[in-house]
């Protein structure tokens, strides 16, 4: 695992997702918020875990992002006052930031190098799914389902 | 419970000289440069505080399900980098927790782009600060 990676990919995603925060803009929001789902999906690929980096790039990246846009588009309007900055949120933000860090550097036993580890692949995420976790699998299906309609019947124009 | 730790971590360790060989060049291998499951928590604590601070100061419906999300990535970010560096990887329990939280969140985020967009039908705006129908 290479350190000048970390670095690289941590200050990519936290700049981007600072972007996504505090633009005005709504649209240069959404492109950085896609930017840092690939900072997130980065650090899925640096441990390890590639098929759940491409899920994140296929699910953030491809449809949610997209999703945004398209809401961004539907609902753009009035420009919305960006004058009023509530800074009791910067306050909140980096108070628990503050605990985090300081629960995070407390532990000692959080200080330890990566093992060595077999590559996961692809297969070994397929079976364990359709054995161990076919419940949720199906469980998780039903959701996306129930949201699926859920999303159709909101968005649904009313007859009168 | 005791005497069956050990062996699990024997297990575990066995193959780790064969690897170790393999990537002797490397001069960064082992030594304190790589980063260690502190450095990647501090990491998904600042994505997380940063989704707060989105989700909390910005008065934009959107904004507000941005924040959500990035935290969600952010805890699914501590899945992953704890199945990393547990005692355990043969087990993929995180990344399992990793994949249905980004199935979950994508549904979340539908339904809650569809409630962002039926609230302007109805209110003619996005921002939250503006529905108040329901104070008192």
């Amino acid at each position: 695992m290479n350190s000048a990676a970390f670095f690289v990919i941590t200050i990519l995603t936290l700049a981007a997702a600072l972007a996504a925060a505090s633009l005005s803009k709504l649209i240069h929001a959404a492109l950085s918020f896609a930017m840092a789902f690939v900072g997130v999906a980065a650090f899925y690929f640096l441990l390890g875990a590639e098929f759940v980096g491409l899920v994140q790039v296929f699910v953030y990246v491809g449809a949610v992002a997209v999703l945004i846009v398209f809401t961004i588009l539907l609902t753009r309007r009035e420009q919305e006052s960006t004058g009023a900055f509530n800074w009791g949120g910067v306050v909140v933000a980096i108070a628990v930031f503050g605990g985090l860090l300081w629960a995070i550097l407390k532990t000692q036993s959080l200080s330890l190098a990566a093992p060595e580890i077999e590559p996961l692949t692809v297969k070994r995420i397929g079976e364990v799914l359709m054995t161990d976790y076919v419940w949720p699998l199906q469980c998780v299906g039903l959701v996306l389902t129930a949201a699926l309609i859920g999303a159709l019947i909101l968005v649904m124009e009313e007859k009168r | 419970m005791v005497s069956v730790a050990p062996t699990k971590f024997a297990m575990a360790r066995t193959p780790s000289p064969a690897r170790e060989t393999r990537a002797l060049p490397n001069p960064n291998e082992g030594h304190a440069m790589t980063p260690t499951l502190s450095l990647f928590l501090i990491a998904s604590a600042a994505l997380f505080s940063i989704g707060l601070l989105a989700a909390l100061s910005r008065r934009h419906a959107i904004f507000i399900l941005i924040g959500i999300e990035m935290m969600l990535a952010a805890a699914s970010l501590n899945f992953i980098a704890f199945w990393r560096f547990g005692p355990q990887p043969q087990q993929p329990t995180g990344v399992m927790v990793a994949i249905f939280s980004i199935a979950i969140a994508a549904a979340e985020s539908a339904v809650g782009l569809a409630l962002v967009l039926a609230v302007y039908r109805h209110y003619r705006t996005t921002n939250v600060d503006q529905l108040d129908q329901l104070k008192g």
